[in-house]
């Protein structure tokens, strides 16, 4: 699978419909606000990104960076109040699902654009079995009868490669483990074969060992359905290996973008450069690891300028003033690098570090 | 609101919660940090003063702790000082509540029976969560067969519904004073508090930080004094808050089927219960002490209300 | 499932012993039975001893539990004041306070349950704060205050209901008793919906059903409700147990003759036998009543289960 050629093209937005090129979904300029106790959290600032059928993009972040919620917010579960989107739009195949009734947005969930959540355990109802939460799919979206949903459910389970899926089809979640637990959430997301799959760090809860297979399983389902993929972890390893392009996020806004290969070898920008060099790895052996020092901003008092500048190496003091916009990335002599963007007042100095 | 999840409040239902904690963070990646920590109490207190249920219910309560400490600041009449040819007398001046069946000022009875119902509600409360949160905490504590035993007394206790036990216990008990009721109360009470508090405690004991501080060496008593017991006592002064007001009503409860408080000692309940027999026809008899009985129930459970809902915000 | 029943139903024994034999100590240590006998007569000191005798009342007090434990367990519970036998004035009795039970718990079921949902559902608005203000006026007036209100209102100012209960006490009769009986309890049903449906709301599992495309009144329904009632049921199992030792007050208010009205009696008259034999019967219901609970507690919760 080539990496670049499946790169969403940032050039062809617009409402074309279900034109070939247009992207599955186009998140554009997107604001989320939580209206709290101390004050107005802005969690999302301003978020751009798109993806396409067949396309992995991966979300990356710290915990508060605004990566989940801007997925909650494309699902339409987000908790309003306190949560408000404030401005934005959010495109699924070229309409605007911010402006659909109530009915459509339900229609459109679970059916063309599903979920996984990070801890399955929480995340499925205890008190009832996973093949009634399986089968639920499938009876309520197309009418099937409980006897043809509980075959569907087994049939997914296999799927997922659960083993003795029929015997264990009238379980609970609490009795598989978390590795089983996952599979069944992914076999949930994949019932009706969605056009888009969400999944919010669906590993960070497993094993490592377990970790690789169900990413495995993920992207060689997602390669069979051609299914749009967002992946949103928090962890540089996972990306590499499944993702064709990423966002990096940080205090809600998206700091750079770029296909999977090229941010590894050159990145634009000082939060991403440093993330990468906070990785522990064994040719540098021996040497201190890098961190980058500082904490993550209060969203109810972002800095003003560039929100990491507080912690940046390179700050100057045009980036306690200014918020850098996400300048295209190109090479010294101007040659264009597609889809790379990075929002930093000195990304040209950073690439070349 | 997505602050809460930030906060350290600790869990009651232990390990359970600290997933669904975890689990949420993905929703709350979104909470601001706080610009400082801020302990429960702290926090507890600074909800408080702004909860507008608990100003009504603490003004309320004051003023009942006024009347009850000094009565003759508001009634120059005695309550037991009656006069029977007046008996069920509507209002006259000087007498705005009017009289009773034994032609007492129904307004002074009032004033003085809030000592009563205030009293019993306090000294009960406070009774309960010490018998209960003691023997509960250390049945947990210690576990084993002192749980055993402990927990086999507790159903015991519990098994006798106190208002039953109350019709059959004080019944055969020829004088009843304010103390032997207070008393009856606190015995069969304490088992509610008693579960609570071995619960908390259990799942206090499990948690990471007493096992820390288990592994750093801390002994027995510094485990028990700075590990387990603030976290351990919050659900028990919530659920004993919100009792305080069920023992006034209890007490009136009980005067009411003449096996309370007796007199000269004046009680709402006891006043009722008098009242109910002739009310078709002098219902201002019934209505002011059950007034200001309600009142009284209703300014209690509202501070228990507000404290709860101050000291555990999940429940909101 | 089966072993765990029976673990608990030896449990209970001892807890039932120690119960019955604390009533048992209070009721023939502190009160004197024989002088009931008597009436207002006085009798000599002689006559009592004999009287005393002849009834047993010589011997320790464990003996005499055990004596009279044993004639329970024949179904023997001595004699009424009136010369009936208790076990005669239980089979009137407890029908109508099974009977004011139900009603009682239906209402809290339909009202409580209803009203929580509500307030849960629109945490914050003017549904919710509404019911939040009924409750705490509904659990701040006495029992006996309602009753006697509704009773001078309903029966006596617009002669909608009979003010006392015939000795039949029929279902229809029982609904205003049954509204004062359930009360207290309903608003505390009403308050344990609620705030078990706003916890429930923010759980991880309603957010994967939203995101699964359920329409409202399933995800409602099938997941919120499923869970939100499991603490509510097991509430309401212990109330079982609470409500016919409550119905004391109401049944002395709507002049019902069930339980409390019998046991009020007994007590008024002094006579043991009725009031040990009335209680010993209601603290077994009470403890069935809770093994009840953790048993659905079981069935509800399959996380929850007993070796």
């Amino acid at each position: 699978m080539s990496m670049l050629t499946k790169t969403g093209d940032a050039s062809s937005r617009g409402g074309a419909g279900e034109s070939s090129t247009a992207p599955l979904l186009e998140v554009r300029d997107l604001h989320v606000e939580f209206h709290t106790r101390d004050g107005v959290a802005k969690a999302v600032n301003g978020v751009t990104y798109d993806v396409s059928a067949g396309e992995t993009l991966a979300v990356l972040g710290e915990s508060g960076s605004g990566k989940s919620v801007t997925a909650q917010a494309i699902m339409g579960i987000l908790d309003m109040p306190p949560g408000k989107i404030s401005q934005g739009e959010i495109l699924f195949r070229g309409r605007d699902m911010l402006r659909m009734s109530g009915e459509e947005r339900r229609k459109i969930r679970g059916q063309k654009i599903a979920m996984i959540f990070q801890d399955a355990l929480s995340a499925l109802n205890p008190v009832l079995s996973v093949g009634y939460q399986l089968g639920e799919m499938f009876r309520v979206h197309q009418g099937a009868s409980r006897k043809e949903a509980k075959a569907k459910a087994i049939e997914l389970m296999d799927r997922v490669r659960i083993p003795a899926a029929r015997q264990r089809v009238g379980d609970f979640p609490h009795q598989f483990s978390g590795g089983m637990r996952q599979r069944i959430m992914i076999a949930m997301a994949l019932a009706l074969e969605p056009d888009l799959i969400i999944a919010d760090e669906p590993t960070t809860a497993l094993d490592v060992t377990v970790q690789a297979q169900v990413m495995e399983l993920l992207a060689e389902l997602q390669n069979e359905y051609q299914m749009g993929l967002i992946l949103i972890t928090h962890d540089l390893g996972v990306v590499a290996d499944v993702a064709d392009k990423i966002a990096v996020m940080y205090a809600g806004r998206i700091v750079e973008t770029a296909p999977v290969q090229d941010i590894y070898r050159r990145p634009a920008h000082p939060y991403t450069k440093g993330l990468l060099e906070s990785i522990p790895r064994l040719d540098r052996k021996g040497q201190e690891l890098y961190a980058i020092k500082g904490l993550p901003p209060n969203l109810l008092h972002i800095p003003p300028g560039c929100a990491f500048n507080p912690r940046c190496p390179r700050a100057q003091d045009v980036c306690r003033a200014d918020v850098p916009p996400l300048h295209p990335v190109t090479e010294q002599d101007g040659t264009e690098l597609p889809g790379r963007g990075s929002a930093c007042h000195f990304w040209k100095e950073t690439l070349d570090a | 609101m997505p602050d809460q999840i930030e906060k350290t409040t600790p869990d009651p239902v232990g390990a359970a919660g600290a997933i669904t904690d975890a689990a949420v963070t993905g929703a709350a990646t979104a909470a601001p940090k706080r610009e400082k920590a801020r302990s429960l109490g702290s926090d507890a207190w600074y909800d408080l003063r702004r909860n507008p249920v608990f100003v009504i219910s603490a003004l309320l309560i004051l003023f009942l702790v006024v009347v009850s400490i000094w009565p003759g600041l508001f009634s120059s009449t005695s309550p037991n000082d009656c006069d029977i040819t007046k008996s069920r007398h509507t209002a006259e001046s000087g007498h705005p509540f009017g009289y009773n069946l034994q032609g007492c000022d129904v307004y002074a009875r009032t004033v003085y029976g809030a000592r009563a119902s205030v009293t019993v509600g306090v000294c009960v409360t406070v009774g309960v969560a010490l018998l209960g949160g003691i023997l509960g905490g250390l049945a947990g504590f210690f576990g084993g067969w002192w749980d055993s035993i402990l927990s086999r007394i507790t159903d015991i206790f519990f098994g006798i519904p106190i208002l039953l036990g109350g019709l059959v216990f004080l019944s055969v008990i020829n004088s009843r004073s304010i103390w032997v009721v207070m008393g009856f109360m606190i015995a069969l009470a304490w088992p509610q508090i008693s579960r609570i508090a071995r619960g908390s405690v259990i799942s206090a004991k499990q948690q990471d930080y007493v096992q820390a501080a288990r592994a750093l060496g801390a002994g027995t008593g510094r485990i028990m004094l700075r590990h387990i017991l603030p976290n351990a006592v919050a659900p028990v002064i919530v659920v004993a808050t919100i009792a305080l007001g069920t023992f006034v009503s209890l007490e009136a409860t009980l005067s009411f089927l003449g096996v309370g408080l007796e007199a000269p000692t004046v009680s709402w309940g006891m006043d009722i219960s008098t009242a109910a027999v002739q009310y078709r026809n002098a219902p201002h008899m019934l209505l002011y002490p059950a007034g200001a009985l309600s009142i009284t129930v209703l300014a209690f459970i509202m501070l228990g209300d507000a404290v709860r809902d101050a000291l555990d915000p999940k429940l909101r | 499932m089966g072993r765990y029943v029976i673990r608990r139903l030896l449990q209970m024994v001892p807890v039932f012993l120690g119960t019955t034999f604390l009533i048992f100590i209070m009721v023939y240590a502190l009160g004197d039975p024989v002088l009931a006998f008597f009436g207002d007569r006085t009798p000599d000191d002689a006559t009592l001893a004999a009287k005393r005798h002849e009834l047993g009342l010589d011997k320790p007090m464990w003996e005499q539990y055990v004596t009279y434990m044993g004639n329970v367990f024949t179904g023997d519970f001595g004699t009424a004041f009136n010369g009936q036998k208790v076990t005669e004035l239980m089979g009137h009795a407890f029908p109508i306070t099974i009977r004011l039970t139900l009603v009682a718990i239906t209402i809290e079921i339909v009202f409580g349950v209803g009203l929580g949902l509500l307030a849960g559902l629109r945490r914050g608005r003017i549904a919710d704060s509404s019911t939040l203000i009924f409750t705490l006026i509904v659990i701040s007036i006495p029992t006996f205050v309602t009753g006697y209100l509704l009773q001078y209102f309903l029966a006596v100012e617009w002669k909608v209901i009979d003010p006392a209960v015939s000795a039949d006490a029929n279902f229809s009769e029982l609904i205003v008793p049954g509204f004062v009986l359930a009360g207290v309890s309903l608003a505390y049903v009403t308050r344990l919906t609620r705030t078990s449906i706003v916890e429930n709301l923010r759980a991880d599992y309603l957010r994967t059903a939203v995101a699964k495309g359920l329409p409202r009144r399933r995800v409602i329904t099938v997941h919120l409700l499923r869970n939100s009632l499991i603490p509510v049921v097991t509430h309401l199992g212990t109330d079982l147990g609470l409500l016919m030792g409550g119905a004391l007050v109401t049944e002395r208010i709507f002049n019902i003759q069930g339980v409390g009205f019998q046991l009020w009696n007994g007590v008024l008259r002094q006579n043991s036998q009725t009031v040990v034999g009335f209680v010993t019967i209601l603290v077994l219901i009470f403890l069935l009543a809770n093994l009840l609970v953790d048993l659905l507690y079981a069935v509800l919760d399959p996380r929850i289960r007993y070796a």
